[in-house]
């Protein structure tokens, strides 16, 4: 994981922006309760965010990258070195410093017909962001 | 007296049948009628309270959710106050002024120690989030602009709305139907 945070002029007034890469493993096939893609299961939205605290908000969640899973797809994920789909703004400036950004892959499962389940993956990773800011917009 | 069957009301029997109905039966049926109505809106306030929501049931306009919903599905919302804003959960918003609800998911959520919560949404199948549908010079949306939380969903069923409502002459079609349907029909 490497990252590095800039003050950018973003859609609002200048706010941290952070950059993270990230891997991603995963066999979703088989979840706590068996074979998750049974007959009634269309599709998986799977997403990983970012959860946070900052003096500005009490909590913070971002979606920085999210994938649709089709009943039929290949269900295991090998992804290495993938860039954030969406810009991480902060909501002013509590990404530097903070030692606690905590990423969580979750996923929502969409059936053909009923129930729509928000699930959450056991195990999350920790990510420290730097006390300063970089300069150059390398990214 | 049994269900009569299509051709048959199609055939000027019915309305034989009509004329010998006198007037206390018709009066009777169309008491009748009042009650499946009073008791369908009932029902409807009912699941007003129950979800918390003031639409608990909407039907998807739009393809900005797909794969996961098409226009025409039908969604079941709550909308406890109790149930946090979270990333990830599918909301159904209405944007100050207008009037059409938008069903998107959440992308991004601030939420200040009080409870007060500001958050961004997107459509699944849009490229962009959906700062562009907001009112000019709002980025955020609030839990006030929330019509409620997507549980559960059933596909195609919402079809007969959209259709009723981009073809009126095909709802007055099934207003009527549905008119002479319960009045003719007697038990």
């Amino acid at each position: 994981l490497r990252k590095n945070i800039e003050d950018f002029t973003g859609p609002r007034e200048r706010s941290d922006l952070g950059f993270i890469t990230f891997d991603i493993t995963a066999d979703i096939l088989n979840g706590k309760n068996g074979f998750i893609f049974d007959w009634n299961v269309k599709q998986l939205f799977l997403y990983l965010s970012a959860e946070y605290s900052t003096k500005n908000n009490a909590l913070n969640q971002v979606v920085l990258w999210d994938k649709i899973i089709l009943r039929g797809d290949n269900p295991r994920l090998f992804l290495k070195d993938m860039k954030s789909k969406y810009f991480f703004f902060d909501d002013g400036n509590g990404l530097k410093g903070n030692r606690n950004v905590t990423l969580t892959l979750s996923w929502n499962v969409v059936p053909n017909a009923g129930i729509l389940p928000l699930v959450t993956g056991s195990g999350h990773v920790s990510v420290p962001f730097p006390d300063t800011y970089e300069t150059t917009k390398s990214y | 007296e049994p269900l009569r069957s299509v051709p048959a009301m199609l055939s000027l029997d019915f309305l034989d049948d009509v004329r010998r109905m006198n007037k206390r039966q018709l009066y009777y049926q169309v008491l009748n009628f009042g009650m499946i109505v009073s008791s369908a809106l009932m029902i409807w306030k009912g699941l007003m309270v129950v979800t918390g929501s003031e639409s608990p049931i909407v039907v998807v306009l739009s393809g900005s959710m797909e794969p996961a919903f098409h226009r025409g599905d039908l969604l079941f919302l709550t909308n406890r106050i109790e149930d946090p804003i979270r990333v990830g959960e599918i909301v159904v918003f209405r944007i100050e002024g207008r009037e059409i609800p938008i069903v998107h998911r959440v992308l991004k959520i601030h939420e200040k120690q009080n409870g007060d919560i500001k958050f961004l949404t997107k459509g699944d199948n849009n490229a962009v989030d959906d700062r562009g549908l907001y009112k000019r010079g709002q980025h955020w949306l609030e839990k006030k602009d929330v019509v409620g939380r997507a549980r559960g969903f059933v596909p195609y069923i919402g079809i007969v709305t959209i259709l009723m409502n981009d073809y009126p002459k095909f709802k007055y079609a099934v207003l009527f139907l549905l008119g002479l349907f319960v009045l003719v029909h007697r038990e």
